[in-house]
């Protein structure tokens, strides 16, 4: 909402500058968006009159004219607008100054003509945001009065933020109540005074929804003068506030809109048949718009109608059949209020947005129909003439919305601010927002204006009292609470440990979208998803991923086609599953890597990532959890990975991940060019926890062992640890593959095993024998198991 | 017969010019070996007469405890050498760098939420999370924002076929967090939000902290402090706050907080109020019982005042060059 300050003032002026007067906008909680200060600069522009207009000898899109700054003298000034004519009065900068837009005037030669100064555009002056030429001034401007003097300017126009709960402040009149209560210097409501009837002429107006339309007011105006001009402080006013000037009927329900808030609709009346009947749409019925559109309107709407049919979206917009023209003599204006019930909603399910359906929406006064045609007539026969009808005003007390008394305790203003507010600031605050306030017992009975829709309840009133008291005058008090120790728990690895272990082993943490592309959420997704969304950024962010990786592999892409060779990236992020009706959704741990293994160094030689690099970090983030025994690796076979190079994390018997070397199909169509692995883990399975239970320490020495096997290739490693652990398991602490072999030696389709056992017992030390023993039994289970030969 | 101090005197000599342990050796074994000048001495003490031989003896003794020391300490000297030189020869250039790689960094994002998270927690706020798929009775209605309320037009809502959503914002924890454990409560709730808007300062995604306190007697001073202390605590230094009056459907009074930055500029950081009734009671909590305040706060602003990032879409790039420099 823009707010013109010059209009401002003519309704409440305190003694605040201009930038006191933003900065109490502000802290009323009518944000102050932004601050147009127009006028600056203008020094040395004044009103001229183009006296003689020719093409200029050397230039087709040039003219030559003589301009008067009011003296005897003319000067000649080169102009480049399409729309100069000799007799227009347009504002002309003198050579010397310096525009608002940055331009330096000097007296100078355009194509071998002196030109004096320049005509101006109102983009030129600051004045505008577009122009098709330069300003055509009023013929009755003054020539020679300095253009500010003539136009009232500087002015400044503050753009207010408005929160949807003050519909009030969505006028000149809403904004100066607010100042007014605040600074306690008295509103000053320009007289609008009855205009009397000189016709008895008005048109029928018919309510037969009386809920739908509680007030409607209304005023024929015949015989206009339909060449009439709106005069400049009106289309100036209109101007700054966002508004072009039209016509003066169009511009003073605009103008009367914008001051008081209440918007009007005007009709040509000799276009409209019968009566004027607002009613709610019949289902389909069809009503072409002012914008010439066409809608086709559901039967929650309401209409303005006549005997043809719709002829208006009421609270909307006007219907096309009777809109004024220039040709326009009798006029009928229109102001209703429409509850909110009837509003809400309908404008945007017709795509629409107007200034009138917002203001509808959020409330307009129910007290001020009347007023507002009041104001309209007499503006209207001001600058247009005409005869004015009787006002025609419907009021269905039953159906205006309730103004109930509101009990407001004394105790819980204090109690809700932490702050004893006296009890004549209350009431003083309250009755200068126009509430009405009765002291009772405990507090005050109050009753809100016709104009706040925003005040139905208590902590309202709280609110409005330290919205103008000032949240300032609100003391920091620390809250003494009861904060009893919680447990810092141990079943569950904190997400921080894992970041920072991913972090300890140099990925950077990235984050990525939770909505994918379809196409890619599917390439790795093992079960489809529909959770799709309806209204999507676009295609590229439409599906909720079921998988971090998609994100991070893309992550990796873009990082590589930026020449970063090396690229170790990790999310935590939840993934979504599940159904529409039913969506689970499941935080992830989810890491990609490529490039090489460690970063190009002086003394090791460069090797790229593989499995078993990417394996040791996700370990790394598995071990978090304490007790690993129950965590294994199964070859799989998943679309996303390559075939061989791929493995599901189990715990328990239960899928927890996957690990392996990303497809080379899928890198490609993610635009990764370089092989990947990654690896994902459902968090909270991964990282069940339990506080750790201290066994004894042995004293007694280990024996190690060494073993070597030829087996067949396609036996697991796990699969040989673990039956080389059932050997002998009171005394087999730990056993480890230290060396995998194949090649000469080995016959084909065989590998040599070398594995290491680390033998102890708790209560004695181990002899010899007891280590044979377990290195036999270690030897026989695995040939029996396995068909293992001992190498020799 | 040479005297003994002259023996000493030719042993010492000979000891400072063994220019190594080997040579060094070979003085000893010929003063002090078997066959040495001073065993030999020692052996004939006994063709001595018995009256003059401890005397003798004890000098002897003397002369080769002093041999003896010479040597020691020629071969101490001899091995400290030998050990420089050694040392010397596995000497590393101390500036090459170390083997293996570095270490990674947190994202800016995660790095804020963490310090945010902490700073609560250390003033005895529990943490609490919820759905980012939502329904509307979590994300508006129970928040005070019925069907068509202006409000919801400004949420820039994604939906899904059914009418679930996205979260607009952290508040639904709010609800499903009183529904759950009742009043008092104290928490926050970090998280991903969602809202449908995509330009220079907005991003589809984003990540808010919910703040929750209800309790009795809890009024709009507390919430002023809490803020107050807490943009203290995050930027590390003093801080001016302005609480002007704001809308939040399910919040009155509601506040908007700016901080006074740089060059007497206030910027917006974060919104907040008084838990509105209505949604107190969308919860389960009484009302005239319990009172309490809420506040909601972006994250990636947060992070962007305290990193000076200047674009909020970098957050989302993943760009490494970018990434490193969170360490």
């Amino acid at each position: 909402m823009k707010i013109v300050e010059s209009w401002l003032r003519e309704w409440v002026d305190p003694a605040l500058d201009t930038n006191a007067l933003e900065h109490q906008l502000t802290m009323l909680g009518l944000e102050v968006d932004g601050v147009d200060e127009q006028g600056d600069g203008l020094d040395g522009v004044i009103v001229a009159q183009v006296l003689e207009v020719e093409k200029h000898p050397d230039a087709d899109r040039l003219s030559v004219c003589k301009v008067s700054a009011g003296g005897e003298e003319t000067v000649d000034v080169v102009c480049g607008a399409p729309n100069v004519i000799a007799g227009m009065k347009s504002p002309l900068a003198v050579p010397g100054i310096t525009l608002p837009n940055g331009l330096k005037l000097r007296k100078s030669k355009i194509r071998g003509v002196v030109s004096n100064g320049m005509l101006c555009s109102a983009v030129e002056l600051g004045l505008g945001e577009e122009s098709d030429g330069i300003i055509a001034l009023p013929d009755d401007a003054p020539a020679g009065m300095p253009l500010t003097e003539y136009l009232g300017l500087p002015d400044t126009v503050f753009d207010l933020d408005l929160t949807p709960n003050r519909g009030d402040c969505f006028s000149v009149l809403g904004v100066a109540r607010d100042i007014s209560a605040l600074t306690g210097s008295p509103l000053k409501s320009p007289d609008i005074a009855p205009v009397a009837a000189s016709t008895e002429d008005t048109l029928p107006v018919e309510i037969p929804l009386p809920e739908g339309c509680p007030s409607f007011a209304g005023r024929l105006i015949r015989n206009i003068d339909p060449a009439a001009r709106s005069p400049l402080w009106l289309v100036e006013r209109l101007r700054r506030s966002g508004l072009r000037g039209i016509s003066p009927v169009v511009d003073i329900t605009n103008y009367v809109m914008l001051e008081l808030g209440q918007p009007l609709h005007a009709y040509d009346a000799a276009r409209v048949q019968g009566a004027i009947r607002p009613r709610l749409a019949k289902q389909g019925e069809k009503v072409t718009l002012l914008d010439e559109k066409e809608v086709i309107v559901n039967d929650d709407t309401l209409v303005i109608a006549d005997d043809s049919g719709a002829i208006g979206l009421a609270g909307i917009m006007g219907g096309l059949s009777t809109a004024v023209s220039d040709q326009t003599t009798d006029v009928f204006f229109e102001a209703a209020f429409w509850p909110q019930a009837f509003m809400a909603g309908r404008a945007r399910s017709y795509g629409m947005h107007t200034d009138a359906s917002l203001r509808f929406e959020r409330g307009v006064d129910f007290g001020g129909q009347g007023r507002a045609v009041e104001r309209a007539t007499e503006l209207l026969l001001e600058i247009a003439g005409g005869e004015a009808g009787p006002l025609v005003h419907h009021v269905a007390e039953s159906h205006l919305p309730k103004r109930d008394p509101i009990s407001l305790r004394r105790s819980r203003v204090s109690l809700l601010l932490g702050l004893d507010v006296e009890d004549e600031v209350v009431s003083g605050v309250l009755e200068g927002l126009g509430l009405t306030v009765r002291a009772n017992e405990h507090g005050w009975d109050v009753v809100a204006p016709s104009y706040r829709f925003d005040i139905t309840s208590e902590v309202d009133l709280i609110e409005e009292i330290v919205r103008i008291h000032g949240y300032d005058s609100v003391p920091e008090t620390t809250e003494i609470a009861a904060s009893p120790l919680r447990a810092v728990t141990e079943s569950v690895v904190d997400l921080d440990l894992v970041s920072a272990t991913l972090v300890a082993r140099d990925y950077e943490e990235a984050i990525t979208y939770s909505f994918i592309d379809e196409r890619s959420n599917a390439a790795f997704a093992v079960n489809g998803s529909d959770l799709i969304l309806s209204n999507p950024i676009s295609s590229e962010m439409s599906v909720m991923r079921s998988s971090l990786l998609p994100g991070l592999v893309s992550s990796a892409s873009a990082n590589t086609a930026r020449q970063q060779e090396r690229v170790r990236l990790f999310e935590i992020g939840k993934s979504f599953h599940g159904t529409l009706e039913m969506p689970e959704e499941v935080v992830r741990v989810a890491a990609v890597a490529c490039g090489a293994a460690v970063p190009e160094q002086w003394d090791i030689a460069t090797q790229s990532v593989d499995f078993y690099d990417i394996k040791s970090d996700l370990v790394a983030i598995l071990e978090l959890a304490g007790d690993t025994t129950d965590i294994g690796f199964r070859s799989i076979e998943h679309p996303a990975l390559q075939p061989g190079q791929s493995a599901a994390i189990v715990r328990g018997g239960h899928e927890i991940g996957i690990i392996g070397k990303l497809h080379p199909r899928v890198a490609k169509n993610l635009d990764l060019k370089r092989d990947a692995y990654v690896f994902e883990l459902d968090a909270l399975q991964a990282l069940i926890s339990k506080a750790p239970i201290a066994q004894p320490v042995s004293r007694f020495p280990v024996i190690r062992r060494d073993i070597a096997v030829i087996v067949r290739e396609d036996i697991s490693g796990d699969d040989l640890v673990q039956a080389v652990a059932a050997a002998a398991p009171e005394i087999m602490r730990d056993v480890r593959i230290f060396d995998i072999y194949k090649g000469p030696g080995i016959e084909a389709g065989l590998k040599s095993v070398a594995i290491s056992l680390i033998l102890q017992e708790t209560s004695r030390t181990l002899t010899d024998d007891d280590a044979d023993a377990a290195q036999a039994a270690a030897v026989q289970k695995l040939r029996h198991t396995f068909g293992a030969e001992l190498r020799d | 017969m040479q005297a003994l101090s002259e023996l000493v005197d030719a042993a010492a000599t000979e000891i400072d010019a063994a220019g190594d342990l080997a040579a060094l050796d070979a003085v000893r074994v010929s003063y002090l070996g078997k066959k040495g000048e001073l065993t030999a001495r020692l052996k004939s003490l006994s063709q001595l007469p018995a009256e003059e031989r401890p005397a003798a003896g004890q000098e002897i003794n003397r002369a080769k405890q002093e041999v003896m020391g010479r040597i020691n300490a020629r071969r101490e000297a001899l091995e400290s050498v030998a050990l420089e030189e050694r040392l010397a020869k596995d000497a590393v250039d101390v500036t090459l760098p170390g083997r293996g790689y570095s270490i990674g960094g947190r994202h800016p994002v995660s790095r804020t939420m963490s310090r945010i998270v902490r700073i609560f927690q250390n003033a005895g706020f529990g943490v609490r999370s919820g759905p980012e798929i939502e329904d509307d009775f979590h994300n508006f209605t129970a928040l005070n924002i019925p069907e068509n309320h202006p409000a919801r037009a400004m949420h820039d809502t994604f939906y899904f076929p059914g009418g679930k959503l996205l979260r607009t914002h952290t508040s639904p924890v709010q609800i499903r967090s009183m529904v759950e454990e009742g009043a008092p409560i104290r928490i926050i709730a970090p998280g991903r939000v969602y809202r449908c808007d995509s330009d220079q300062t907005h991003t589809p995604m984003f990540h808010q902290v919910e703040g929750l306190v209800v309790d009795r007697g809890i009024s709009f001073a507390n919430l002023k402090a809490v803020l107050h202390q807490f943009v203290e605590a995050y930027f590390e230094r003093k801080a001016e706050l302005r609480f002007r009056p704001s809308y939040f459907p399910f919040t009155e009074p509601s506040a908007e907080v700016d901080v006074l930055w740089e060059e007497g500029k206030w910027l917006e950081i974060l919104g907040c109020g008084m838990v509105h009734p209505n949604v107190l009671e969308a919860a389960g909590v009484d009302p005239e019982e319990f009172t309490g305040y809420a506040f909601g706060m972006g994250i990636e602003r947060l992070a962007m005042l305290r990193y000076g990032v200047t674009d909020l879409r970098t957050f989302f790039e993943n760009d490494l060059r970018f990434l490193k420099q969170f360490r």
